[in-house]
């Protein structure tokens, strides 16, 4: 059965907490704390963007599937924020890990959900067969507007995964996808920053088409939410999951190890992607985990995985995804922070 | 090959030359070198120029300075050994003038390096270091040296405060130098407390950005015997080596390898051995580079280039003075023009000319130019007949 | 410099660590190199190793061009485990934790870009353990 022969997170050292960017807006720190559920967020380095992250962590998805880089036949990443316009991530990934020039390579958009896009056509390519290994990454280093809520949350990293039918760590037993056309969230042609709809992206957005994936797939399955020891759903902020998990009937202790918002603020297209790999971190052959992602506009890929006897035989072979979020960050002040994200206009240099 | 004797110097004062371009200087320094000689006609020039493109934005100096001497049609060129181009410019005219092809040469080196900004000089003096490897990684010259210097630290104990004695041994000298850049006494605290620029390395260690031009005329030895103007100093060795321009490629990081080999084959040619040059005139572009060159030429033992100069062995007065000029670090270092000014000193102290910072014994002496982090390395050695 | 030219030349080391291994003495290119110092001509393709320790280092203070926002980095010449060398950036390291001997990997960063609008040149550069 087709699945998952190797994943790979990646999470920059940097941080600024939710306190620094309050202090600078004359916000009310501890109510935002509070009313998202975040304390801190990721900020890439000065030297990191989608196709530096997406590299690294494809470097541990190849460590941990152990196969050749020539045999991956289609690589897709998933991302609002690649550094060029024009001019694709993937093939630098493929580059590094050895997949050219033998490959198909395409750089997805579909604001959070273009990590599961990813995943989702990997996964189908082996599926039919038509090419051996598929890779599929989810990355960003997320914009938002200085003083916007998105600011507070808006964080970098991303996590890869490996598609193949030898040695499946999970197995896809299940997809399904679900979207509509609604402008809740979006990024004009030469803007800088996305905009969104306020408080019209909860109901009409994020929970309409998450409740629409996660029933979907349990209706295509034929499950209920106790059958999984896992469940991950895309995480802008703490409380629109949980809420969401509460509200289709999922429990703290199914979430929890999947939610890593608090301290790392909304990766975008990485959001659900990173709390799969901290899942399959520590899950153990039988475990069932259920993947739910959304991506504005408006729509949500579900998958559901088993985990198999594969999977802890990989699991130490390259960084875990909370060895990047829990060891040694560093604080940025609001200064350093904005210079890192470019937001300071400068003399051009002569 | 007949044997070669310099006949005149010349160079202009080395510092922020606003009002004087590239070709000025140049010019300036060469028609003192010839009023020096006491010729008016010369048959060949060698510029030496580090960079004249990125600082100047000037290619094809060598018939530029030519023209602009009032001596064209004569062969004029330009040779490029990054900061090593002055003592490749008088070691090229010296086989012009050996070979017989030419009589009388002038060699000059010069740079006009305050006409681009600060990050335009750093990326333009990167240049000679490996494009590919080093710059293009932000590596600067100041940050190859520093790495120089944490290595020489690691491997031998070197202390932070040897570093800084080469730079005040060397503004003590510079003090009584007219031409100097800066003419100023500093302290070892001074040094240590200094803006950093390359940890270890601070501003205080580091040579400045510097406009300026020197030049000196050669002939055939026995024509300069009848000119009997001035005593007649003679080139007694000529030798270049080269070793990898990248740092990290070297087998070892604190040993400056051509240097060395040019060094040795110096001693060889001239006949003789380490202990009988009064003094020299060596490229301490950074503090720890004067340390690693005592070491390469055999003055001291590896490792002991730090100690030598704390225990006072390089200093005026010391048993084997080291830049009596005030070196790179106080004389200032247009990038070109280095070696042929490290020939001005010497010359001016082998002549008796130097006034108050006249050595008492300068009968012979070696210069050491050096291009890159050590990349090539050029060592002369001058003796008064 | 940085020209697409130049950065695509230089992808198969700068991506990927590719060096050589001279067929005749075994010596170790990074970069590769047409001729070794043996003289031979022929050499295999090899693939450095990903781990190693700083053997020397630096924090840049007075950048060059093009890494000004950049000022202070740390950079060093770093052994890999298989004893070859070289030359990078010491990324997401705080200037007092530098100290020869240090473990680091190598990771993929940026490293330049022509401007705001031209390539970027990605490459290696070493970073210690979290
Ligand atoms: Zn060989």
């Amino acid at each position: 059965m087709a699945g998952i022969v190797g994943y790979g997170a990646y999470i920059p050292r940097y941080r600024i907490k939710v306190e620094e960017i309050a202090k600078v807006w004359g916000a009310d720190a501890p109510s935002f704390k509070k009313g998202l559920m975040l304390r801190e967020k990721s900020v890439p380095g000065p030297d990191q963007d989608v196709i530096t992250i997406s590299v690294e962590a494809a470097r541990n998805a190849m460590k941990r599937a152990g196969v050749s880089g020539a045999k991956v036949g289609a690589i897709y990443v998933g991302s609002e924020s690649h550094p060029y316009a024009v001019k694709p991530t993937g093939t630098a990934v493929a580059e590094v890990i050895g997949a050219v020039n033998d490959c198909h390579c395409a750089d997805l958009s579909f604001a959070c959900k273009a990590g599961s896009e990813g995943m989702f056509l990997a996964y189908g390519l082996v599926k039919s067969g038509e090419v051996e290994y598929a890779m599929g990454i989810g990355s960003d280093t997320s914009q938002g507007a200085p003083g916007d809520a998105l600011e507070y949350s808006a964080a970098a990293g991303g996590a890869a995964f490996l598609m193949g039918l030898k040695n499946v760590v999970a197995e896809v037993e299940c997809q399904y996808s679900f979207m509509s056309d609604t402008p809740d969230f979006w990024r004009r042609e030469y803007m800088h920053y996305p905009r969104h709809g306020g408080r019209f992206t909860g109901d009409m957005a994020y929970f309409k088409h998450v409740r629409g994936g996660v029933e979907g797939i349990l209706k295509k399955a034929k499950g209920k939410p106790r059958d999984f020891k896992y469940a991950v759903f895309h995480q802008p902020n703490g409380k629109f999951p949980m809420k969401m998990a509460k509200d289709l009937g999922f429990s703290d202790e199914q979430m929890k190890t999947g939610l890593l918002v608090p301290t790392l603020g909304n990766t975008y297209s990485g959001a659900s992607p990173l709390g799969l790999s901290a899942i399959l971190d520590e899950a153990k052959p039988g475990d069932r985990i259920l993947m739910c992602s959304f991506g504005s506009g408006a729509g949500s890929d579900a998958f559901i995985f088993t985990c198999t006897r594969e999977l802890p035989k990989v699991q130490g072979k390259a960084k875990k995804t909370r060895d990047y979020l829990d060891t040694n960050p560093f604080y940025l002040d609001y200064g350093t922070y904005v210079k890192f994200r470019r937001k300071i206009r400068k003399n051009v240099e002569d | 090959m007949r044997d070669v004797a310099i006949i005149g110097i010349g160079m202009t004062d080395f510092g922020e030359m606003w009002n004087d371009s590239l070709r000025d200087l140049f010019v300036k320094a060469s028609l003192e070198a010839m009023d020096d000689a006491g010729v008016d006609h010369i048959d060949g020039l060698v510029a030496g120029c580090m960079s004249p493109g990125l600082f100047a934005g000037q290619e094809h100096i060598g018939s530029l300075m030519a023209d602009y001497l009032g001596q064209a049609p004569i062969p004029g060129v330009r040779v490029e050994s990054a900061c090593a181009s002055g003592g490749m410019a008088l070691r090229t005219g010296i086989a012009y003038v050996a070979s017989g092809m030419h009589n009388v040469v002038l060699c000059g080196g010069v740079e006009k390096m305050t006409d681009v900004s600060g990050a335009q000089a750093t990326y333009a003096l990167a240049t000679a270091a490996d494009q590919d490897y080093e710059a293009f990684h932000g590596v600067t010259f100041p940050g190859l040296y520093a790495m120089m210097a944490t290595a020489h630290m690691h491997k031998y104990g070197t202390k932070r405060e040897d570093l800084a004695q080469v730079a005040v041994k060397n503004h003590d000298n510079g003090l009584l130098n007219p031409h100097a850049q800066y003419r100023m006494k500093i302290t070892v605290e001074q040094v240590i407390n200094s803006v950093k620029v390359a940890d270890p390395l601070n501003i205080l260690d580091c040579s400045p950005i510097t406009d300026g031009a020197a030049a000196v005329i050669i002939c055939p030895l026995e024509m300069a015997k009848k000119m009997k103007k001035k005593p007649v100093v003679k080139i007694s060795a000529s030798t270049h080596a080269t070793d990898t321009i990248a740092l990290h490629q070297r087998d070892d990081i604190t040993w400056l390898k051509s240097t060395a080999e040019a060094a040795a084959k110096a001693y060889k040619m001239a006949g003789v051995k380490p202990e009988q040059i009064d003094f020299a005139e060596v490229h301490d572009c950074f503090t720890i580079a004067e340390i690693c060159v005592l070491e390469a030429m055999g003055i001291v033992k590896k490792g002991e280039g730090g100690k030598a100069t704390r225990e006072g062995l390089t200093a005026r007065d010391g048993k084997f003075p080291v830049n009596p000029s005030g070196g790179l670090k106080s004389k200032g270092h247009p990038v070109g023009a280095t070696g042929i000014a490290q020939i001005h000193e010497i010359v001016t102290q082998l002549r008796g000319e130097a006034g108050r910072r006249q050595l008492k014994r300068a009968r012979r002496a070696l210069a050491q130019n050096m291009g890159g982090s050590g990349g090539s390395a050029v060592v002369h050695i001058l003796e008064v007949l | 410099m940085i020209t697409p030219a130049i950065v695509r030349r230089n992808t198969p080391h700068r991506y990927r660590m590719e060096a050589q291994k001279c067929a005749a003495c075994g010596k170790v290119f990074f970069p590769p190199r047409l001729v070794c110092t043996c003289g031979s001509r022929k050499f295999k393709a090899y693939a450095l190793p990903s781990e190693g320790k700083v053997i020397t280092h630096t924090v840049i203070r007075t950048a060059p061009r093009g890494f000004g926002d950049e000022a202070p980095y740390c950079m060093g010449i770093v052994e890999l485990k298989d004893g070859s060398r070289v030359l990078c950036q010491i990324a997401d390291c705080e200037p007092h934790r530098l100290k020869v001997g240090l473990q680091v990997t190598i990771e993929f960063r940026k490293i330049q870009e022509a401007g705001e609008s031209g390539v970027i040149a990605y490459g290696y550069k070493a970073v210690p353990e979290r």
